[in-house]
């Protein structure tokens, strides 16, 4: 019993450390500071770039990055999660932060991201334009309306004239691509960045109706973080020359 | 429990209230933010009503088809024994603790169109991926454990006493099968047929990664939610808690019934070769 009751303890002792521990954050200990940077998932490769060229421009700053989906990241800031920058990938889900008067000053767009067609390497439906994909028994995977991928592909759609039946509408662009990299499908409406991330695993079709939807990337400083001034200045890195060179390398568009 | 000894100490109430209401806060949480005057209007729209009823039709195939292959592997786990027996278990359990999401992509490439049986059924003509199939093979993958669990032990707790009396009786494997095991685990097969319904109600990571999305075909009530969450939160809010009254009632029912694991008769070490030996002494003769 006294074993037990001291293992208990023990137990419980440990669990505290650890919440405890998780609580103070890293960096705050050896007098570094963190910035926090929430961002679309979309913006993982540059802003992991970007990061690492803040942190060596500021010694002693520590970038902690997170990448989810814009309606994720919206709804965890509104919520009172701690972060002293927001990217978003679509106007929508800034506006929601800014509606909950969560936002420092204005946002400003700093990148911006079209559709592409992206096919497994083989082309197995033989796709070489928009249209193709309503030939009948070919098997297109989309974005749901929902999210802003789905929206583009929906603006697209009207601006081509050509009513898609897909045979699945995923509720995140990465959940599309990875029907396409799988084989699963034989096509499906991504980013242009996405098809540039996914490497040799699936082949771009380049098409000229991916102009109707231009969808823009906004940036903000948040007024609950700790770090107005790193904000500000990871904020200026990201529209400035470095920051805008790095998300063309990836392939954004400009703002 | 109802021997008569309910001394437990002070302190574990204390801890059992807190881990109580850790389960009952969350949902107590997601009920006060529901948007009740606009219930019903939220939970009647087009993609509600088909999402549910997609899901009650491929929870319902799926808890067939897990009858179907897990009442013949619950037997072969509870009443022989062989070389392998407890990897064998090990593997029909893996789906219970592993990620649903990695059942997907399993799955993916056993029955995608690159996979290794979905390349020949494509040439077959049979289409697994993006269909409803697609969503009932996943709900099964996940369900199935649930159910040979809760008949293995049904089976052990029951022992196979009736079942040598009445093979002494002459009645051959099949007829005591039919007449007289079944019967005996009812309560446990019942019940882990309601737990595998439970399970594939709530589907989800498999479903997302193997299935895909598509209103009507594959987007049942847990992608349906996953879905509106992006802009409306407030049906997803109302959907959540539907699905929490669907587990509500189906854990309230299969739990309702006498626990045949109840009472002393615990899993009989040997009582597994009782066929054989002929451990009839003493048994009732009226075998149910």
């Amino acid at each position: 019993m006294n074993r037990l009751r001291r293992a208990a303890a023990l137990l419980a002792a440990g669990a505290l450390a650890l919440g405890t521990g998780a609580c103070a954050g890293p960096g705050n200990g050896s007098g570094g500071r963190t910035l926090t940077v929430f961002a679309a998932a979309s913006l993982k490769a540059p802003f992991t770039e970007l990061a690492r060229d803040f942190e060596a421009g500021h010694p002693g700053t520590t970038v902690t990055l997170s990448f989810a989906g814009s309606a994720d990241l919206a709804t965890q800031l509104s919520q009172g999660a701690p972060a002293d920058v927001f990217a978003s990938a679509d106007a929508k889900n800034m506006a929601k932060v800014l509606d909950a008067g969560l936002v420092e000053g204005t946002p400003r767009n700093f990148a911006s991201n079209v559709l592409a067609l992206a096919v497994p390497p083989a082309n197995p439906a033989d796709i070489a334009s928009f249209a193709d994909l309503a030939r009948p028994g070919v098997r297109v995977v989309v974005c749901a309306a929902q999210v802003p991928c789905g929206a583009a592909a929906r603006t697209v759609q009207a601006a081509a004239g050509v009513t898609l039946k897909p045979v699945s509408e995923e509720s995140s662009v990465t959940d599309v691509l990875g029907k396409v990299t799988s084989g699963e499908a034989d096509a499906g409406l991504v980013y242009v960045t996405d098809v540039r991330s996914a490497g040799s695993k699936v082949k771009e079709i380049p098409f000229p109706e991916s102009a109707a939807a231009v969808n823009r990337y906004p940036i903000a400083a948040l007024k609950n973080g700790r770090e107005a001034d790193l904000a500000d200045a990871f904020t200026a890195e990201v529209t400035g020359d470095r920051g805008q060179k790095i998300l063309a390398g990836a392939g954004f568009g400009k703002p | 429990m109802r021997h008569g000894y309910t001394g437990i100490p002070r302190w574990a109430l204390g801890i059992a209230a807190v881990g109580a209401l850790f389960v009952l806060l969350p949902l107590a949480a997601m009920a006060a933010r529901v948007d009740w005057p606009h219930l019903l209007p939220l939970l009647s729209s087009e993609a509600s009503l088909t999402a549910l009823g997609l899901s009650l039709r491929t929870a319902a195939a799926s808890t067939v088809l897990c009858l179907l292959f897990g009442v013949p592997l619950a037997l072969v786990l509870a009443r022989t024994s062989f070389r392998g027996q407890r990897l064998l278990r090990s593997f029909v359990l893996l789906p219970l603790v592993l990620p649903p999401v990695v059942g997907g992509i399993a799955l993916l490439y056993t029955f995608g169109r690159q996979g290794l049986l979905g390349r020949s059924l494509e040439i077959a003509g049979v289409q697994i991926a993006f269909s409803t199939t697609a969503v009932v093979l996943a709900q099964t993958f996940v369900a199935l454990p649930f159910l040979v669990v809760s008949l293995e032990g049904a089976l052990r707790s029951a022992g196979s006493r009736y079942e040598a009396v009445a093979a002494t009786l002459g009645a051959r494997p099949g007829t005591v099968l039919r007449r007289v095991t079944l019967p005996l685990v009812l309560p446990g097969l019942a019940s882990g047929a309601v737990l595998s319904f439970a399970r594939s109600l709530g589907e989800f990571g498999a479903t997302l990664t193997f299935a895909g999305s598509l209103q009507g075909v594959t987007r049942t009530l847990p992608l349906e939610i996953y879905l509106q969450r992006e802009t409306d939160a407030d049906a997803a809010v109302a959907l959540s808690l539907l699905l929490v009254a669907v587990a509500v009632i189906v854990v309230g029912l299969s739990y309702r019934g006498p626990s045949p694991a109840g009472g002393d008769s615990g899993p009989v070490a040997g009582s597994r070769t009782g066929r054989t030996t002929g451990r009839i002494s003493g048994v009732r003769r009226e075998a149910p």
